[in-house]
This record gives C-alpha cells, structure tokens and sequence, in this order.
C-alpha cells in the first residue's frame, strides 16, 4: 500500500495494472515433452525392463508362498504353527498383489509413452436435437393411441398395479413377525436361577455378600433356540448389604435379603452389562461406558442409556434355591419400534 | 586386560557395559524372586506368627485400619476378610497403600515373604475368613483350558479383557492385566474380591473351576497370540491407531509415488 490514491476513482488506469479486464487467457500449450532416462539410455530402458520383469516375478513368488503355506504347513495342536500358516498366507498374498500392481504402475512411469494428449471439449448439441426427441415422444403417443383407448389404459393400470403382490406374500414367508418374542423371556414363575455356562441352581446361601453371579434361567441349555433365548434372559445377580438397597413402593420384594437381580442386557444397545464394582455397587456397560446404580433400582447415571437395566423379581424355594417371582415386568435390552 | 582398557572408548562400549549391567539385575533378580517361590506356603499359623503378625500391623498398618484392624474413616474394617485377603493385598504390594486414589495400585512389595505371613496370621486370628490356598488347589496342570476359558469368558473377561490383558472402570478404577500374576495370587482375587473386583466364592465357583481358569489364563500367557502381534490385546483402540497411521502412511506414500514425474 505504498501509494495510497492507487486504485481511487479518477487515477488513470494504467497498462498492466490489476484493474485490467482480462478477456482471454494466451493458450500456454502443452509443456515441452522432457525425454526419461529411459528414452535417452538404451541401458537404463533394459534395466526398467529388468525391475518391471523382476516385480512380476516377486509377485509369482508370492503366489506360490501363499500355496506353500496353505497345503505344506500342517496345522497341529500347536499355535506356533498357525502363527507360521497366518504369515506365510498374509506375506503371499500382499507380495502377489503388490507385485503386479507396482510393476504395471513402475512399467508405465519409465517404459510407457508420456507424451501428454489433449481432447478438446465437444461442441454443445444444437437445440435442434432436443426439438427431435420431443416430437419423438409425442409420436409414439400418438401412434400407441393410449390416449384414445382409455379402456386398454385403465386394464394396464390395474395389472401393473396387482404385480407387486406377490412378492409381499413371499417376503411374508421369510418369517413370522416377532409378535411377542422381544417381550418375553425364559423367566417365568419358580424358575430357577442357574449359573452359566454349567446351569446349576444356585442356593442364597450361596451367595454371600460382595458376590456376583452370572446366572441363566434353569433349562436354557436345552431349548433348541438357546443363543436367541439367553441374549434375552442373562441376568446379574448380586448381593449387597440390604442396607445400601432403596427399593421404590411395590418393588420391596423384589429381592432376597440384600439379593437383587438385574437383565445384563443394556438398554442402550445391547450389550452386556458385566463391569460389577462390588463397594461402589456401580455396573459399567463397557460398549458405550454407561453406568447403572445398583443402590439405586440401576438407575442410569452416567452414559446414553436412556432407562433403568430391567429388575428380575426373585424370591426363595422350599428347598432354599432362588427362583423367579415371574418374568421381566418390561421388555428387556433396547428401545423397539413397538415397545410401547 | 590391556585390550579391554584399549577397546574401553569404543562406540559400543557403553552400549556393552550396559547389557552386562542389566542381564547381571535381571538374573540375580530372576534368582531372587525364584527362591522366593520356592519356600514352601504352609496355612498353619504359630501363636508366634499372630504375635509377631500384631506388632507389624500396629507399626504398618493401624494408622488406617485402626488399633485391632476394626477400621476407621480412612480404610475398611479386616475383621472376617481373612489370610488370603493380606497375602494377596501386601503380597502384590498393594497394601501399604501409597497414597490415597480410586484403587490401592501395585508397587514393589514391601514386606518379605515371612512378614507377609505373620500378618495374615494376625488378621485371620481376628476373625474366620478365606483361608490361602494350599499348593494342590493351586496346581493347573490338571486343569482343562477349555472349560477354564469358558469360565473365564462368562465370569472375568468383561472386565479384564478377553485376552486377560486389563480395562478401564468407571472413575478412574480399573481391572488389571493378568500377565504375570501368581496361581496363588489369582486364586486369592477370587474367592476374596479386593478392591472393587466382586467375590466369586466357592459355592459360585468351585476350586476345580478356579484351577480351570487359572490353567487357561496360564495357557494364554505362554502361547501367544495366534494371529501375531496383538498390540497389547486392547481391541480397536491400538488396532485403530496402528492401521491410520501405518495403513495411511503407505496410502500416502504410495499416493506421492504415482504422481511423481519418472527421471
């Protein structure tokens, strides 16, 4: 800004200042072809021929290493084996891959023609071509005479409408809609609450305080659906001093004597609910780091979780094993369209 | 000797001096704490050993727990939490704690294997608690890896990783790498629950089912990870961070070599 008028109304504009308008750019041309060592060097073009040849063998090489690997490495009990299998396969296949695809790129930057090529932009079509299509269009309304016919019209409107119905009755038949299968669960009345994986029924006795329990209902094991049925039905059992519990009105005989359980599926995603911290009485969801109060009927208190883990109510059979009062009051896990 | 003081200004000499420095630590420690692990646990406790027990936990341990181990504002009561609990609590270096934080950390243990066991005599004298486990609960190679591993899957993993490799809690606690832990020591989490880990008693699961984990853990530790290196077990964390800075890298490198001008 060393000359302040510059550019104010009234200066004389002059040649080769920024105010100039510019109607056209001079065409710069295509820059000078600059031959490669390759183009100069009869020595240097062998040995790019020699490099591209070499890579395209790299990559056989690796080919034949992913087959050694997969038929001459037995497997055996030992992981080192499969550790050798896993590497011979991996280095394989990237050297076979890798081989071609730098050798074509290498074979093009130093053997192939670089002269650069220009296309110029097509001409724009004239409105002329338009007009023809339109009238085009128009003929073969005319000619169809789908407007004179209104009787051939209407018919192929309904067909073409009724077509798609078929394929509504074979997506029906890919299964039967969930009706209540997300409300519902393995828990019912005098079920009882078995450890997991062995599915053996636990005693309250048994569950001193402090502990956690991964428990499934009594008979999972055997049902023919059992992974569907168990995502819906693990539960976390615990025990805390009765005195740390606050159960709201109705809820006080949910638990046993300081024994609460709660749905181990999380009711932001789905997943399992495990991280018990037995003095803080917190349960952390390790997906999304949601927490849950135990203290407090699991009430979420950290994390996207938008409601409390479900409670399961449970009380003790004659023979002094726990059992369920009933199922879920609520659906467990996730929010569903239908939940309600 | 004149050669070696010839060669003394040598380049890698330091470079020399310094691994025969630390292969020389490393194998008297190695002996060290072998001779510890061979003295033999024995789950009697002496008069003697409460007594003894009684004068270190009043010069290490009252300030905190309290005159009689009955617990004050700073640390809970030890009355019922029994040997195990102070064999895996000062024989992990946990207790004496440090300083004050969300969990009592692990630091180089503090007292010897002796004082170690007079003080779970005095604290077990105070009041019935898990016992230390004798050598042939804790001997896993009768132990079936597999069903170990399912066990360890359902009960444990959740917290300490799928690899046993540790994770995060909630507010700055955690659940510790299981690399390198004892038999002894594992079989102690267990059936006491230190810090915030719950209990996980015999009747939940039984000292057959705790040897099965513990030879699947040790199974694991020796083995390695089939797939190569598994940077730390950690999941998509340090996977993630691996493949957008060496993944990219090679993206870009290769990116710059394509677009080069050939010479």
């Amino acid at each position: 800004m060393a000359d302040a008028s510059h550019g104010t109304p009234g200066t004389t504009i002059e040649f080769g200042s920024p105010n100039e308008l510019v109607d056209e750019f001079e065409n710069p041309g295509i820059p000078p072809h600059r031959p490669r060592l390759a183009d100069r060097d009869p020595r240097a073009e062998k040995r790019a021929e020699r490099q591209v040849a070499l890579l395209f063998t790299i990559s056989v090489i690796g080919t034949v290493l992913f087959f050694v690997g997969y038929f001459f490495i037995p497997l055996n009990d030992t992981i080192e084996r499969l550790r050798l299998q896993n590497l011979t396969l991996g280095l394989g296949t990237a050297f076979a891959m890798l081989g071609i695809g730098v050798g074509i790129v290498h074979w093009a930057k130093t053997l192939m023609p670089d002269h650069e090529v220009t296309e110029d932009r097509h001409d724009i079509r004239p409105e002329s071509d338009r007009q023809d299509a339109e009238q085009m269009v128009n003929d073969i309304l005319e000619e169809s005479g789908i407007k004179r016919r209104p009787l051939i019209r209407n018919t192929l409107l309904g067909a073409v409408l009724l077509a798609p119905l078929p394929a509504i009755a074979i997506f029906r038949d890919l299964g039967p809609l969930p009706g209540n299968v997300l409300k519902e669960t393995l828990w019912d009345t005098g079920v009882r609450l078995t450890r997991d994986p062995s599915g053996t029924p636990i005693r309250a006795s048994d569950v001193t305080i402090g502990s956690a329990f991964h428990v499934i209902p009594e008979g999972l094991n055997e049902v023919e659906d059992m992974l569907e049925e168990k995502a819906k039905a693990v539960v976390l059992l615990m025990r805390l001093d009765p005195n740390d519990l606050n159960p709201s009105p109705g809820r006080e005989d949910w638990g046993y004597d300081g024994i609460v359980a709660y749905s181990k599926i999380c009711t932001h995603v789905g997943c399992p609910v495990a991280l018990y911290e037995q003095h803080t009485h917190h349960l952390l969801c390790p997906c999304h780091q949601s927490t849950f109060d135990v203290e407090q009927e699991a009430k979420v208190i950290f994390g996207p979780a938008a409601r409390p883990l479900p409670q399961l109510p449970i009380e003790v059979d004659d023979e002094g094993y726990l059992v369920a009062s009933s199922d879920f009051q609520e659906p467990v896990g996730p929010s569903f369209w239908e939940r309600g | 000797m004149k050669a070696l003081s010839q060669r003394r200004r040598h380049p890698l000499a330091a470079v020399a001096l310094l691994l025969m420095a630390l292969l020389t630590t490393g194998g008297i420690y190695a002996a060290a704490s072998t001779a510890n692990e061979a003295q033999a646990q024995t789950t009697s406790f002496t008069a003697n050993d409460v007594e003894e027990g009684s004068k270190l936990f009043t010069a290490n341990c009252a300030s905190c727990h309290g005159m009689g181990a009955t617990g004050s504002d700073a640390a809970p009561s030890l009355v019922g939490v029994g040997a195990a609990s102070v064999d895996f609590q000062v024989g992990t270096g946990r207790m004496p704690m440090q300083m004050d934080g969300p969990q009592a950390q692990v630091k180089p243990v503090q007292f010897t294997e002796e004082q170690t066991r007079q003080l779970a005599a005095y604290v077990a004298s105070l009041g019935a608690g898990p016992a230390i486990p004798s050598d042939d609960v804790l001997d896993a190679s009768e132990g079936d890896t597999a069903a170990g591993g399912e066990l360890f899957r359902v009960n444990c993993a959740m917290c300490h990783n799928a690899a046993a490799a540790g994770g995060a809690l909630t507010r700055g606690k955690y659940a510790p790498a299981l690399d390198g832990t004892s038999a002894k020591h594992i079989y102690e989490a267990m059936v006491t629950g230190p810090q915030n880990m719950p209990v996980f008693n015999d009747a939940n699961i039984t000292p057959e089912d705790k040897q099965d984990i513990i030879a699947f853990l040790d199974t694991i530790g020796e083995q390695g990870s089939p797939g190569g290196a598994d940077l730390g077990s950690l999941g998509p964390v340090s996977e993630g961070l691996f493949i957008w800075v060496a993944g990219l890298g090679v993206i870009i490198a290769f990116t710059v070599w394509l677009t080069s001008r050939s010479s």
